[in-house]
């Protein structure tokens, strides 16, 4: 609307997420930080840990990461049936009904 | 002079200051308060009972000062400078490039109410700062319920219907926990004679007596024990955008301190906190309010610190009070950065915001330091913070703990790392063109944004400050390595989830959850049981009506006009009736 009424209004900001190529750059970089700390794993063999632990040992190898990967999907994959269950309407405190 | 006075004084003076005056008065007391009270306490207020009095045949320690309070009070003084930073805008004119009005919030701030929202902001951390410096039960009685009454003042502020309604439930459930801790300090005075505040707990692990369940329950309901723990989702995205960082920064942090002075080292809340830790992850993941998502977030960090308190070791009560004082900086910016969000958009709501980077670049950096920080990325504050907690649980052979703790790790990543930030300022781009928020907004998130980081480089300034002897330290390769994968890969994991369209969708909706027992069951039962006591009562009411009415009517029948009782009868009648009744007498006694 204000088109119509301005010769200069005002530009839609475009921001880094607009441009496909450097989102592209931001998720290469990411995906490289992830492969070094899964190679960073081979430095951790030869170093002794601060509080060394007897479970920390025995589930040493890869624990970390795979643990955060599969923790994500376990927390979406658990969390989605129980959207299900448990979902009500916005105004069901305030006199809605129980269907969705 | 000033040490010898209880901290909670200059605040409650303070306030009746600021109820008094105006503008540049009011903005330079509210600035000077928690400033000048935090460098009485820093530099002038040695370990030691400083006030105590007799009362009834009991001591009464009004200001008790060790290294556990000391550290409460002085977060709470850092927690109130930000806080007031925060909201000093309060009563000027509508913060310039704000959109709020598009959606009806012309107020949103509360600021008709800048002047109650700054005394009960003010009288608030002035409570908060009484109950931790409080030497005996009903001291600590006194100002758990003034904490309570204060704050609820800066859920109402945001004047609406359903602020109003939170604030009231929120009051009564607080109301309750005061009563919970008078009647368990009650039967300690009975029992022992003496109402200082101590360990409660029995040496063994147990809680032991009634007295002390009963305050352990008003004490979790405070920190927010599951089934217990509503008032928090429920009040906190209620209040204005300024009430919600004061809210966030006391109670439940009092609860915390009340823990770990009266019940370190008690099984129970490793079972609990363990708990709080896990179930709100869930939550959070299908929460459409951001700050409700906060909410959760909150009872998910308090679980940790109930965690490490009921582990019990120098390590583990350290690690939770620790990680309680990096969490009010922390939490606090982060609901200072969706407060910055509520102020210039009216909107809190994912399905509502997105794209906000463009117009609130600032805010946004913030919000992401306070996500780096909470989700404890190395050099930020909950790494080494939280981590103490952790390292205790394993030392302490509690191995399950340990891994729902590294779990509930992944969980906060997701909701508060990844989820706040995300949907409020990337994700799908609203079309919503706000601005930054005041400049008073953005100092005090550079402050809060600033001490997490400090926290999380120079760790040891922190570390002479707890309250047990233990050496520490959080930055070895291993730490920062393995820390690094689980957020990493866990991040991995969200773009996975996103990119499979598996992550689920922001809903215009609530979640059922605790709540449901007293706003849904609670109305429907006593409504019921009003409805069948309504009409047993109707019932006995018609069937006496009708007795009465039936015997009124026999009577009218046997006494009217024409009744037979009502005829006059003939002598001869009479003396046949004497007659019979004589044959009778005869027949039954001779």
């Amino acid at each position: 609307m204000s088109h119509e009424h301005h010769d200069h209004a005002p530009q839609e900001p475009i921001g880094w997420m607009d441009k496909p190529d450097v989102v592209k750059r931001v998720f290469t970089v990411f995906y490289a930080i992830c492969v070094v700390l899964f190679l960073a794993e081979l430095v951790l063999m030869g170093t002794e840990n601060a509080h060394p632990h007897p479970l920390e040992e025995r589930m040493r190898y890869l624990v970390y990461p795979v643990f955060g990967f599969i923790s994500f999907w376990f927390l979406v994959l658990v969390a989605k049936p129980m959207r299900g269950l448990l979902i009500r309407p916005e105004d069901y405190y305030d006199g809605g009904d129980d269907a969705e | 002079m000033l040490s010898s006075i209880p901290p909670f004084v200059l605040f409650f003076v303070g306030a009746l200051a600021v109820a008094f005056t105006k503008g540049t008065a009011r903005k330079a007391l509210l600035l000077a308060i928690p400033i000048v009270g935090g460098l009485n306490l820093w530099f002038g207020v040695e370990p030691g009972i400083h006030q105590q009095f007799e009362f009834l045949g009991y001591t009464l320690v009004p200001y008790r000062a060790d290294k556990l309070s000391l550290l409460f009070g002085y977060l709470f003084h850092i927690a109130a400078f930000i806080g007031f930073v925060y909201a000093l805008h309060l009563g000027d004119d509508a913060p310039e490039g704000s959109v709020a009005g598009d959606v009806g919030e012309e107020d949103v701030s509360g600021n008709a109410r800048a002047g109650l929202q700054h005394v009960s902001a003010m009288l608030y951390a002035g409570s908060a700062l009484g109950a931790v410096f409080a030497g005996d039960l009903i001291t600590l009685f006194v100002f758990w319920e003034l904490l309570a009454l204060t704050s609820a003042f800066l859920v109402w502020a945001r004047g609406s219907e359903r602020s109003l309604e939170a604030g009231f439930r929120y009051l009564v459930i607080h109301v309750v926990s005061g009563v919970l801790l008078l009647s368990g300090a009650l039967m300690i005075a009975r029992e022992t004679g003496s109402i200082e505040f101590g360990a409660l707990a029995g040496a063994d692990g147990a809680v032991g007596s009634l007295a002390a369940w009963l305050i352990l329950a008003s004490f979790g309901i405070k920190a927010g024990f599951p089934l217990v723990h509503n008032w928090i989702t429920e009040a906190y995205p209620e209040s204005t955008p300024t009430g919600t960082v004061f809210l966030s920064a006391f109670t439940t942090k009092v609860a915390v301190y009340a823990l770990a002075r009266g019940y370190a080292g008690t099984e129970i809340l490793i079972y609990i906190g363990t708990l709080m830790t896990f179930f709100p992850i869930f939550y959070a993941v299908l929460e459409n309010d951001l700050r409700r998502v906060l909410g959760y977030s909150m009872i998910n960090q308090i679980g940790f610190m109930v965690a490490g308190i009921g582990i019990g070791s120098a390590m583990a009560v350290n690690g939770a009070v620790a990680h309680a004082f990096a969490d009010v900086i922390f939490k606090g910016l982060l609901f200072m950065s969706m407060g910055a969000v509520l102020t210039m958009t009216g909107r809190t709501k994912g399905t509502d915001l997105g794209g906000l980077y463009k117009t609130m670049p600032k805010t946004a950096f913030l919000c992401i330091v306070g996500a780096m920080a909470i989700s404890a990325f190395p050099l930020f504050s909950a790494f080494v913070t939280k981590s103490m907690i952790m390292v205790a649980a394993i030392e302490e052979h509690h191995y399950i703990v340990w891994l729902f703790m590294l779990f509930a790790s992944a969980g906060v990543l997701e909701h508060a790392g990844i989820k706040i930030p995300f949907f409020a300022f990337f994700a799908h781009d609203s079309g919503i063109r706000a601005k930054e928020p005041p400049k008073n907004m953005l100092v005090a998130m550079s402050i809060g944004a600033l001490l997490c980081v400090l926290i999380g480089v120079f760790p040891s300034q922190l570390y002479a400050l707890l309250p047990m002897e233990m050496e520490y330290h959080a930055y070895d390769m291993r730490h920062v390595v393995t820390q690094l994968q689980l957020l990493c890969f866990g991040a991995l994991g969200f773009i996975t989830l996103m990119k499979t369209g598996v992550y689920p969708d922001e809903k215009r909706a609530v979640h059922v959850d605790a709540e449901w027992l007293y706003r849904k069951a609670g109305p429907w039962v006593v409504g019921t049981v009003g409805r069948l006591v309504g009409r047993a009562d109707a019932y006995v009411r018609s069937s006496v009506l009708e007795l009465v009415d039936s015997i009124m009517s026999g009577a009218a029948r046997a006494h009217g006009p024409i009744g037979p009782l009502a005829r006059s009868w003939p002598t001869g009648s009479m003396v046949l009736w004497v007659a019979i009744l004589l044959a009778g007498y005869l027949l039954f006694y001779l």
